[in-house]
């Protein structure tokens, strides 16, 4: 009976080290970059933001954004307030978050230095809207950090930001994100 | 026993390996949430413009934007359809602002009123944030300068006779999304004045208020009740409007009883009686230029 005890014991610890050990697999950034073009008949529109926050967890290949609205940074002062006034409605929607899975994650060889291709699947939830999103990237796996980069596009029709008549040619609803964050292990 | 002690064991485990293994894909994001994000949240967007109607709003320029500003002000609209509601007589500011930092903004302007030059300075000292301070607070100091010809020339005429000042304090929040009020001592001096026991300082309250009425348009409200001071036979102005914007532009269309475009102007020139009809159609176009990059 002590035996079996024992036995169970230690393989609670384990599970205990084992739960630790997953804690040290996570990788995260919270100066992350992520800048969209809309590229419109008359004027290409760019903002781009400096303070993405993202978590991957190389055990499970989940992997996770998050950025404030107001935070992206327009070369026109007011075509940044119209942005987070009129467009995506930065009062109401604060934020905009991706969570999502690497489908091929067992691929990656997170200790091991290298680029890899990496395909995510995921929900993005911007102004109040979650859709699914795909989208292909590349990790680079460099002395400990991950630099992720990733380029796709989405509508903002789909995600219900209108574009009224009068700026129709300066806008487009096909936006292209480019996605460059570099990830250090998190401390468990 | 024996058995027991492991199914509980085992059950026990299982509860931990499973709760953690849950909570991966659950949120991530909340390993690092708290000490994220630490860039300050402005709250922007109170006003459509920098001027409520007649009077400074709260809102600044960004940095390297200029603002050209083209206002009218026409005949009241009690002179009816023979002088097509006012609109045949107008009266014209044109002026040009520019946001030399995000929290500095200078202006010029000249109206047709008087043929008078206007120049102010406007500071913000303290920004309303989303997770801070609740209000913003902005200081406006302007100097105006009228043009026109001596009506006496016998008498010796200083150039310093056609002065006057104006200094004012904007005290402003934005309460929500739709729904912005301000409040804005303001104190003008004159240094001639019309007859010997005028005052030569004339003090009001401005009050502003916004209501969004859509994405695009707004209903404003800009009233300076004067509290000491009043130049003889004037009113206090009061004007009502709608903004709306397009772009870069905004369109500013309201009703009121002033003709004057400039704070010294507006405060101890406006005659009309707005109660008593004495309305008068006017508009505040704007059209900004980002003309230097912003970083």
């Amino acid at each position: 009976m002590y035996l079996q005890i024992r036995k169970g014991v230690i393989s609670f610890c384990l599970l205990l080290i084992a739960t630790s050990l997953v804690a040290q697999d996570k990788y995260f950034t919270k100066s992350g970059s992520i800048n969209f073009v809309s590229k419109g008949v008359i004027e290409t529109i760019t903002a781009s933001h400096r303070s993405v926050t993202c978590v991957l967890d190389a055990k499970t290949g989940a992997i996770q954004f998050a950025v404030l609205m107001k935070g992206f940074e327009f070369k026109k002062a007011l075509m940044q307030e119209h942005f987070n006034e009129n467009y995506v409605e930065s009062d109401k929607y604060p934020k905009a978050e991706f969570r999502g899975q690497i489908a091929n994650n067992g691929d990656i060889a997170y200790t091991k230095d290298g680029t890899y291709n990496a395909h995510v699947k995921g929900k993005l939830t911007l102004h109040g809207q979650t859709k699914d999103v795909e989208a292909d990237g590349k990790i680079t796996v460099k002395s400990g950090k991950l630099m992720l980069t990733s380029k796709f596009n989405i509508l903002m029709s789909e995600y219900d930001i209108d574009i009224p008549g009068p700026v129709q040619q300066n806008m487009s609803d096909d936006i292209t994100i480019n996605v460059n964050c570099t990830l250090e292990p998190l401390a468990g | 026993m024996t058995k027991i002690t492991q199914i509980l064991l085992t059950t026990f485990s299982l509860i931990v390996a499973g709760s953690s293994l849950y909570a991966q894909d659950e949120d991530l994001l909340k390993l690092v949430k708290d000490s994220s994000n630490k860039q300050k949240q402005w709250s922007t967007g109170a006003f459509k413009s920098t001027r409520v109607i007649n009077g400074q709003s709260m809102e600044l320029l960004g940095k390297g934007v200029l603002d050209v500003r083209i206002l009218h002000r026409f005949g009241l609209l009690s002179n009816g359809a023979d002088n097509f509601f006012g609109l045949d007589e107008a009266s014209m500011r044109m002026g040009f602002d520019y946001g030399l930092t995000d929290n500095l903004t200078i202006g010029v302007g000249r109206s047709t009123l008087n043929k008078e030059l206007d120049a102010f300075g406007k500071f913000r000292l303290l920004r309303q944030s989303d997770d801070g301070l609740p209000f913003s607070l902005v200081w406006v100091s302007g100097i105006t300068v009228h043009t026109m010809k001596w009506a006496d020339t016998s008498r010796k005429n200083y150039f310093s006779s056609r002065v006057g000042y104006y200094h004012e304090i904007i005290i402003g929040r934005k309460f929500s999304n739709a729904f912005s009020l301000q409040l804005s001592p303001i104190m003008v001096h004159r240094n001639l004045v019309t007859n010997a026991d005028d005052e030569n300082n004339t003090f009001a309250l401005g009050i502003g208020a916004r209501l969004k009425l859509s994405k695009r348009t707004a209903f404003v409200v800009d009233y300076h009740p004067i509290l000491a001071g009043r130049e003889p036979g004037t009113k206090d102005p009061l004007s009502v409007g709608f903004d709306i914007e397009t772009g870069g532009h905004v369109f500013q269309l309201h009703f009121s009883n002033s003709t004057g475009m400039n704070e010294k102007a507006f405060l101890t020139g406006t005659t009309d009686d707005f109660w008593k009809g004495d309305i008068r159609f006017g508009f505040n176009l704007s059209r900004v230029f980002q003309i230097r990059k912003r970083k």
